[in-house]
This record gives C-alpha cells, sequence and structure tokens, in this order.
C-alpha cells in the first residue's frame, strides 16, 4: 500500500481507506523483531483509542489500539503466521486487521502521512518510541 | 524511580557510534541491542558476537587469608581451585537466602577474582567486608572494563590476539598479554556457547573492542547487546539475579545445588541450606516450553488446570527454537514427574505450557 493513501495515529497504527489496520514503519522498527502478533476476534466492535491486538518483538508485548470506532471483519492470519511480515511490510503484507468503519470520516480526521512525518519529527528524542 | 546520573562503561561511544540502542540496566547505560536481538543471538550461536560487561563487579581478593574468606563467604569449594581455575557459586545469607550469584576465578595461590552482578556489587562487597577474615585485603577494580566474546567462532578470533589463551580449558583463567598489556581472560560464558572473559582495567581491555569493532569487515564477530546476552542465557536456563534469584529464594529451590560444596566445612548459609535439602524445598524453579504461540513474560501466573501454582521469573521467545519459553516458581506440591502440562496465563489467556528438562536448547553437532 502506498502509505501516502494511509492515516495515521499518535499510537502509530494506520488504516487505509478500505478499513486494514496496521503498524507504521516507525513503529515496527522501534520494536524490532516481531515474533508474535494476537490479532482481535473477528466481529469484536471497538472504539477508538482501545487496546484490540498485541504484537511482541523478543523483549517486550505492545498494545495495539483502534485508530477509529468500528467493528473487526477480518484479521491477517498470513501475519499471525509469519510475524516477521510486520516488519518486512509494515504498509502491505504486514496488515493486522481489517475495520469495518462506523463513519468513514472518521479516519479523515486522523495525520496524513506527512502529518505523522512532522510528528514523529517533533516528538523525536523523546524517549518514549511506543 | 528518580533520575540519577547513568554510569557508562569505556565502551559507551564506541556503542553510539555502532548504532546501539542504549538502556538503563543497574544503574548503567547499557546497549541493548545493535542491528537486532535475533540477529545478534543467531550470529552467538553461528558464529560469535562480542558483550560489553563492564558493569559487572570485579572484586579483587588477595592476600594469605583469602581462601580462607572465601571459603566462609561462597557455596563452592574454593580451596579444591588450582591457581588458574575458575568456578561458578553464591553468597548467600545465614538463612540460605542468595545475596548474588558469581564467578570465583583463582588467578594465584592467594589471589583470587570474583565476578559479580551489576546490580549487587554495593551489597556484596559490604556482606564481604562484614565477613572478611584476617589477612585478606577486598579491593574494586579501578576503572573496569570487561568483555565476552561468545559463539563457535569465539576461539579462532582470540587466537589472532594471544595464542596461548586458546591453552584454556573451560572455566581455566589467566593472565595474558593482549596488544601488549595485561588482561584476565578466563574460558567462560553466559551462552552456552565456547568463549572467553577478559577482565581489566579500561585501558588494557579498550583496544581490544576497539580492533575487533574495526574488524568487522569479516564480520567474524558482531556486537550484542544485553537483548540476546538474556536470550541466550534464558534458552541454557542460566538464571539471572533479580528473576530467578534473589534473598528470598535459595539455591536449592532456583536447582543449583550443584553449586554447593556440602563437605568443604561451614560457609555462610550451609547449617540453613542442609535443613532445607534434608526437608525438601518450599518450592521448585521449573522450566516450561510453550505448546501454543505466545510469548510468556516474567510475572505472567503458572496453573495447574484451574489452580494457580507458580509465577514465570523469566520469560522470552526462544530465537533458536522459536517457541516461547520459560522458567518459573512452582509451589513443591506440584512438582511431581507425572505433573508435565501447565498452563501460563498471557494477556488474560491460559496459554498450555509443557515442563520441560533444561537447557532449552541443545546445541547440535554438525
Amino acid at each position: 500500500m502506498d502509505p501516502e493513501t494511509l492515516r495515521f495515529t499518535k499510537t502509530h497504527e494506520w488504516i487505509s481507506p478500505d478499513g486494514a489496520v496496521g503498524i507504521s514503519d516507525h513503529a515496527q522498527h522501534e520494536i524490532t523483531d516481531v515474533v508474535f502478533v494476537e490479532p482481535p476476534a473477528v466481529g469484536r466492535s471497538v472504539k477508538a483509542g482501545d487496546p484490540c491486538a498485541v504484537v511482541e518483538s523478543v523483549k517486550a508485548a505492545f498494545d495495539i489500539y483502534a485508530p477509529i470506532d468500528g467493528t473487526v471483519t477480518a484479521v491477517n492470519e498470513e501475519a499471525a503466521k509469519n510475524p516477521a511480515l510486520l516488519n518486512q511490510s509494515p504498509y502491505g503484507a504486514g496488515w493486522i486487521y481489517r475495520l469495518q468503519m462506523a463513519a468513514a470520516t472518521d479516519r479523515e480526521k486522523l495525520m496524513t502521512h506527512a502529518g505523522y512525518k512532522t510528528f514523529l519529527a517533533e516528538n523525536a528524542g523523546s524517549g518514549s518510541p511506543l | 524511580m528518580t533520575s540519577t546520573t547513568l554510569r557508562r562503561t569505556p565502551f559507551y561511544f564506541l556503542h553510539k557510534t555502532k548504532g546501539a540502542r542504549l538502556v538503563e540496566f543497574a544503574g548503567w547505560e547499557m546497549p541493548v541491542q545493535f542491528e537486532g536481538v535475533m540477529a545478534e543471538h543467531r550470529a552467538v550461536r553461528q558464529r560469535a558476537g562480542v558483550f560489553d560487561i563492564s558493569h559487572m563487579g570485579q572484586v579483587w581478593v588477595t592476600g594469605p587469608g583469602a581462601q580462607e574468606t572465601l571459603q566462609r563467604l561462597v557455596t563452592n569449594d574454593v580451596a579444591a581451585l588450582a591457581p588458574g581455575r575458575g568456578s561458578y557459586g553464591l553468597l548467600c545469607r545465614e538463612d540460605g537466602g542468595v545475596i548474588d550469584d558469581l564467578y570465583v576465578y583463582r588467578l594465584a595461590p592467594d589471589r583470587f577474582l570474583v565476578v559479580v552482578n551489576a546490580s549487587r556489587v554495593e551489597v556484596d562487597v559490604a556482606w564481604m567486608q562484614r565477613h572478611r577474615g584476617p589477612d585478606t585485603e577486598l579491593t574494586e577494580q579501578l576503572q573496569p572494563a570487561a568483555l565476552a566474546v561468545q559463539g563457535p567462532g569465539a576461539a579462532s578470533w582470540i587466537g589472532r590476539v594471544s595464542k596461548d589463551v586458546l591453552e584454556l580449558k573451560k572455566n581455566g583463567v589467566g593472565e595474558f598479554s593482549l596488544w601488549g598489556r595485561e588482561g584476565v581472560v578466563a574460558r567462560t560464558g553466559y551462552t552456552g556457547e565456547d568463549g572467553f572473559e577478559i577482565f581489566g582495567p579500561a585501558g588494557h581491555v579498550f583496544p581490544l573492542y576497539e580492533s575487533l569493532m574495526k574488524d568487522d569487515a569479516s564480520s567474524e564477530v558482531i556486537a550484542a547487546g544485553l537483548g540476546a546476552r538474556d536470550t541466550l542465557r534464558l534458552e541454557m536456563g542460566y538464571s539471572l539475579y533479580g528473576h530467578e534469584l534473589d534473598e528470598d529464594h535459595s539455591p536449592l529451590e532456583a536447582n543449583l545445588g550443584w553449586a554447593i560444596s556440602w563437605n568443604k566445612g561451614d560457609f555462610l548459609g550451609h547449617a540453613a541450606l542442609r535443613r532445607e535439602k534434608a526437608a525438601g524445598s518450599r518450592r521448585k524453579l521449573l522450566a516450561f516450553r510453550l505448546r501454543e504461540r505466545g510469548v510468556p513474560r516474567e510475572k505472567c501466573g503458572i496453573c495447574l488446570g484451574d489452580q494457580p501454582v507458580g509465577g514465570v521469573t523469566s520469560g522470552t521467545f526462544s530465537p533458536s527454537l522459536n517457541v516461547g519459553i520459560a522458567l518459573g516458581y512452582v509451589d513443591a506440591r506440584f512438582v511431581q514427574p507425572s505433573l508435565k502440562d501447565f498452563t501460563i496465563e498471557i494477556h488474560g489467556r491460559a496459554v498450555a505450557a509443557q515442563r520441560v528438562p533444561l537447557p532449552f536448547y541443545k546445541k547440535t553437532t554438525s
């Protein structure tokens, strides 16, 4: 996926126009080697900011938050089987789950790729990557 | 935790130029990883990696009374150590609680180097001073620096610096000239691989690391951080102070009975440990391998059916085995050979975990 089409959260998730959700390239770099992905249950309804997936590296577990309100319609079984996809292709094969958006306009309120990059630059060196 | 100035090892700026990610560890600013934990872990298993272990305490115990002092302090038999040999042991309280785990190296009849955990140096030295016998001096190494070069390629690398070092057998130790400077080299480690640990003042050890880092085009030895050090030791089932070991746990509970010399004579903790040995321990450290996907972490609950029976002290994803592994204490009533199928609570989910013998990882001879 072209990151320019994605919208980003301050907690480093992205969501595509068709509702796919993943973690940013910055996030995968900070988390380092992803060894485990626990996606949410299909059918679960989530509110923006709900922790709904877990991504783990060798060293630590990271909660992945819902970017907007919606219902989980699919999960990426390939990424669950091969978690390294999140590192190799954070904006493509490494998506985690798909959301039926409660309102597509919610997505528009999130940061664009350019806005997210500015956000990262402003917060660089804050010592709290995720 | 209040923010205090973190100590830096002599290699701090070299780590920074290598792109290390630095974290606080026991009051030190240490590299947790360079390239990545997985890559560094595999490099150590397949080739070689070098760890900065300058944060570890180096305590010299010297003088005509040094052997007697140590013999009373530690659980292992120091009198049985010939000069040029090292051995693992524990520093215990009178009640058997573990103050620290350590390595005692005998360099000469009346000269020992004791290497202790960074997090315990102050406590250890205070305890050792309190129980120091006559004619014994305790000296902390000034400007300490230390490196661990670990992996099947470690010997060929260090052989280029000093052929004499290759004469060392496992647990052997000696003083060698490396780049023309004296250093203590021991054939020991914390990874389960062949390797060497090099101790000395910063000025002596620094040129070695510098040369290693310059040589990296051959990528014979890569820089590795505390992250890989932890996954490597855990695959072997080695205890880490503050996790498996503390003052509330005894060496017997931690399955370290092999590091206790029962017949060497009295030592601190001897009576209490003897009583525990006779009566049986209240809990035991067990090893678990997950049957399902997931990564167990410290403090995850351990259950047998619906019954909580213990807790995880260290857990990780094993880079060599591609599965979650854990160590944890279990109530001794549930430690029976027939009981193998436990569960570990991970993110509120009971994940099937099998009790397994240690080590988790066994080297396949290729």
